[in-house]
């Protein structure tokens, strides 16, 4: 029992992060002043939900909190109320509290006594200003279900519409009562309630947990079709609904209708379905006439638990390795003598494929999730800073793995706060600079080769270079005869031990700097740089990988190990001649390669494999293009093949290895590393880094300080 | 009948006053007998093939696939620095979860299954003046012969490791 209970909480919870997420969505639209009527509607609803759910697991502080919000909500939503900006900014804080409490309801902990009280007197002032302006203050219910308001007086305009209302099992899994709905449809006037029971089936066919009732009202009400709407709000999706509206009636014909309070409630005390409704047949006449029904929507999406997704995923990834497997053996072989056996397999591949990307589509979610939070932290940060500031928002809808909205919230505030507080000058310094008053944070997000990239741009100061360089020279990160790029000076702000701000504010230079940042979006396989334009702005640019679970690969052979290249990294493969490769005295062997020199990189040197083929001439190069557009020639054997593999942690089991990004295992079930292009790229910068400082007789330099510094310098090349 | 066989093991076995009594695998490296707590070990696997890993200490020995989980293989010769193992067919590797890793630990043979009361085990004798040998959880008499009972996890726990200049890996939550 309680281990249901303990599940039902669990949705709960999830449901909630869902709501408060529209909640804060619809606030903010409400703040910018871009709503529609269905925006409130749906900030009602939000908080509706969480103070129904809340009630059944006895959260008392949280219904009690909600219970205020969706009571001003409500007044808004009739009109009563007027939308005023400040009244945006005491929900804005509203949900503040709402979602600490809901926070601390999943904690399982209390919070201090009189939490949110500010808030709460707030809204119950903003309420008290109503009620002095109105004559007849309204009651609020506290009916869980009760949106609109019983009318007193029957007006003029009595019209009569016909409700076809037919429930699914949904409808009472969520512990919806249509006797209550019938109640609430009586409120709005006179109901003649139909059931019909044409779907039910034998007894001995009958299903427990089946709804196969249905019924038709005919209502004749002064309201109008969104107040029976309304009605029905909470069991949208879960029935089918059918308003028509037959158009006015004179008010003698009232007299027909029977009164609904006559309809008699057996209480069901079987937990299968309503109770049998009486049903009266006083179907009047019903003149089919110009109505616009309104079609029942029917929710076109399930929610699973991760845990199952997650287990399909896994399992997709062993069918990638078996099949990999098969096809290896597959290729040895004769086509002439195994056509179909040849060709199945490789079928197989195409399939597998297939549902390895429509398994993977499962776990993606659009980043909006993400995104979603950050207007809130710009209003916010603005309004502390005393700084103006616009956000725009692109490509919302690019779709991530589920992991990565997850875990790049934190980096992207951190970006975020960044470009508002360092970035953006302060509004007297921008309209000196002939800037309009309000900068302009741009957030976009887009798939580029088979990537998606993040960026952050703002209309700020852009870098202070001269700040920036000083600042690294005197913690050490850089010598003060170092000769850097501008880019390679922007992106100094990464090295851990770095504090862009020349004052620590309140907002940044908490002790987290953009070393963290970097850290976060590499460990899910990103990476992050910023460029910069004095006086224009600066932007900074993330990209992650699609997914965290497989990728095309290409297998190569160095000595007796297999090593994976990320086949997105790989530009071309050849054989140098002799002629083509030359050597810089540090020992460094260059090649030239679409008229420009690389370095190339011996990769059973960075990797201490023993028995490698050394000469480029005898092995091959791959030309990889790192981040950036870094190219370089990495120095390997041979080919193996080019496959797909799945991904695999090393840090499960063991810990991150230095130019190594995960593990797979091969179709002969041996693990192989994969290469992290990028971080092999650093690392034998670095490598070499020691010879260079030689020929510069500054031994001293020989520290970490200049090979982070090279490894800055090969990133941003 | 079989009410009587249970009580029968638990006359012979088991004392009236209830010691704490744990199993163990007990294994050979070298000469010298090891033992693990049993419950701590998942399988015992024979030697495959390691993929080697690079930059990493010498008793590192590289990672297999166990079913589809990639595992670190260490060698308890090499960690005890007694040389380096020339792994073949008879060579086991005892998989064992700590904590939420599963490492798997080279060593020559399995040797037994102990039964062993916890009054039995004796305690190194400096083993409180010398912090290296903190990963022995004590010694025992096994005909004759001594067993040291070790606690894997403070000898290839990455973050336990003194000897190993590495960072701990930041919790990215």
């Amino acid at each position: 029992m309680s281990d249901s209970m303990e599940q039902f909480k669990i949705v709960f919870f999830e449901e909630c992060s869902e709501l408060l997420i529209s909640l804060e969505e619809g606030l903010m639209q409400l703040h910018r002043g871009d709503s529609d009527d269905e925006t409130i509607h749906a900030v009602f609803r939000a908080v509706h939900s969480i103070k129904g759910g809340a009630g059944a697991f006895g959260f008392d502080r949280l219904v009690a909190f909600a219970h205020i919000q969706e009571t001003l909500l409500d007044e808004m939503r009739a009109g009563t109320l007027e939308m005023k900006k400040d009244y945006i900014d005491i929900l804005l804080q509203a949900y503040d509290i709402l979602s600490e409490l809901v926070g601390a309801a999943q904690r399982n902990v209390d919070m201090e006594e009189g939490f949110g009280g500010d808030a709460a007197q707030a809204m119950q002032k903003v309420m008290e200003t109503i009620e002095a302006s109105d004559d007849t203050p309204q009651e609020h219910s506290d009916d869980d279900s009760t949106p609109a308001t019983a009318s007193a007086t029957q007006g003029i305009n009595t019209r009569l519409f016909s409700i076809i209302f037919k429930p699914f099992i949904g409808l009472y899994q969520r512990a919806n009562e249509p006797i209550l709905l019938i109640r609430e449809l009586n409120d709005l006037g006179d109901l003649t309630v139909d059931l019909d029971t044409s779907d039910m089936p034998s007894l001995d066919e009958m299903h427990g947990e089946h709804a196969y009732f249905s019924w038709k009202f005919s209502l004749v009400t002064e309201f109008d079709e969104n107040a029976i709407l309304e009605v029905f709000e909470f069991v949208e999706g879960d029935c089918e609904l059918e308003i028509k509206d037959l158009g006015p009636i004179p008010a003698s014909a009232e007299d027909s209708a029977t009164d609904a309070a006559a309809i008699t409630e057996k209480s069901s005390s079987s937990p299968d379905g309503p109770a049998p409704t009486q049903s009266k047949t006083t179907a009047p006449a019903a003149p089919q006439g110009g109505g616009n029904g309104s079609e029942a929507v029917v929710s076109q999406s399930i929610r699973v638990e991760l845990d199952k997704v997650d287990r399909l995923v896994n399992m997709v990834g062993e069918l990638v390795i078996t099949q990999a497997m098969l096809r290896e053996q597959g290729s040895q072989l004769l086509v002439e003598q195994y056509p179909n056996l040849v060709q199945g397999i490789e079928e197989l591949s195409r399939h597998i494929r297939d549902l390895q990307e429509s398994v993977m589509a499962i776990r993606a979610q659009p980043v909006k999730s993400v995104f979603s939070r950050m207007p809130r932290l710009v209003r916010e940060l603005t309004a502390s800073l005393n700084k103006k500031a616009r956000l725009v928002m692109t490509g919302e809808e690019t779709e991530v793995d589920k992991t990565v909205t997850e875990r790049i919230g934190d980096p992207l505030m951190h970006m975020i706060r960044n470009s508002v507080d360092h970035g953006l000058e302060s509004p007297e310094d921008r309209l000196k600079a002939g800037k309009p008053e309000e900068g302009v944070i741009h957030l976009s997000a887009f798939h580029r080769g088979g990537r998606i990239f993040i960026e952050i741009e703002d209309d700020g100061a852009g870098i202070n270079r001269k700040v920036v360089l000083k600042k690294a020279i005197e913690s050490g990160l850089v010598t003060p005869d170092a000769n850097l790029t501008n880019e390679e000076i922007d992106n100094l702000i990464f090295l851990p031990g770095f504090s862009t701000a020349e004052s620590v504010t309140k907002v940044s230079g908490r002790g987290v700097g953009m070393d963290v940042v970097r850290k976060n979006i590499q460990s899910l396989g990103g990476r992050v740089s910023i460029s910069s334009v004095t006086g224009k702005g600066s932007k900074f640019t993330m990209s992650l990988p699609l997914t965290l679970a497989v990728m095309d690969g290409m297998v190569v052979e160095i000595g007796d190990e297999k090593f994976v290249l990320p086949l997105v990294n790989i530009i071309q493969t050849l054989r140098p001649t002799p002629s083509e490769v030359n050597s810089l005295p540090d020992g460094r062997n260059l090649m030239m390669f679409r008229d420009e020199y690389i370095f190339l990189v011996p990769l059973y040197d960075v990797f201490d494999v023993p028995d490698a083929i050394t000469n480029p001439c005898e092995g091959l190069v791959v030309v990889v293009e790192g981040d950036g557009g870094m190219l370089m020639g990495f120095i390997v054997d041979d080919l193996v093949n080019q496959q797909q593999v799945v991904i695999k942690s090393l840090e499960t089991n063991y810990e991150l290895i230095e130019g190594v990004s995960g593990a797979t295992i091969l179709g002969n079930g041996r693990v192989s590393l994969i290469v992290d292009i990028a971080t092999v790229q650093e690392m034998a910068a670095k490598q070499y880094s020691k010879p260079q400082t030689f020929d510069q007789d500054t031994e001293s330099s020989l520290s970490q300080d200049t090979s982070s510094l090279a490894q800055i310098s090969v990133e941003v090349h | 009948m079989t009410t009587l066989v249970a009580n029968d093991t638990r006359g012979d076995d088991q004392v009236r006053e209830e010691p704490v009594i744990k199993q163990y695998i007990s294994f050979n490296v070298g000469k010298e007998l090891y033992a693990v707590e049993i419950t701590t070990v998942r399988e015992i696997k024979g030697w495959i093939p390691t993929t080697s890993l690079p930059n990493s200490p010498d008793y590192m020995r590289g990672v297999i696939n166990l079913r589809g989980v990639i595992v670190p293989v260490f060698d308890l010769r090499t960690r005890f620095r007694r040389g380096h193992t020339e792994p073949g067919k008879n060579h086991v590797v005892i998989i064992v979860k700590l904590d939420k890793r599963t490492i798997g630990i080279l060593v020559d043979a399995v040797s037994d299954i102990l039964t062993i009361p916890s009054e039995e085990i004796l305690a190194v004798p400096d083993q409180d003046v010398n912090p290296e040998y903190a990963f022995m959880e004590g010694l025992v008499a096994v005909d004759e012969k001594m067993v040291a009972i070790i606690k894997p996890r403070l000898l290839f726990d990455m973050n336990l490791m003194p000897d190993m200049d590495r960072e701990p890996e930041a919790n990215v939550a």
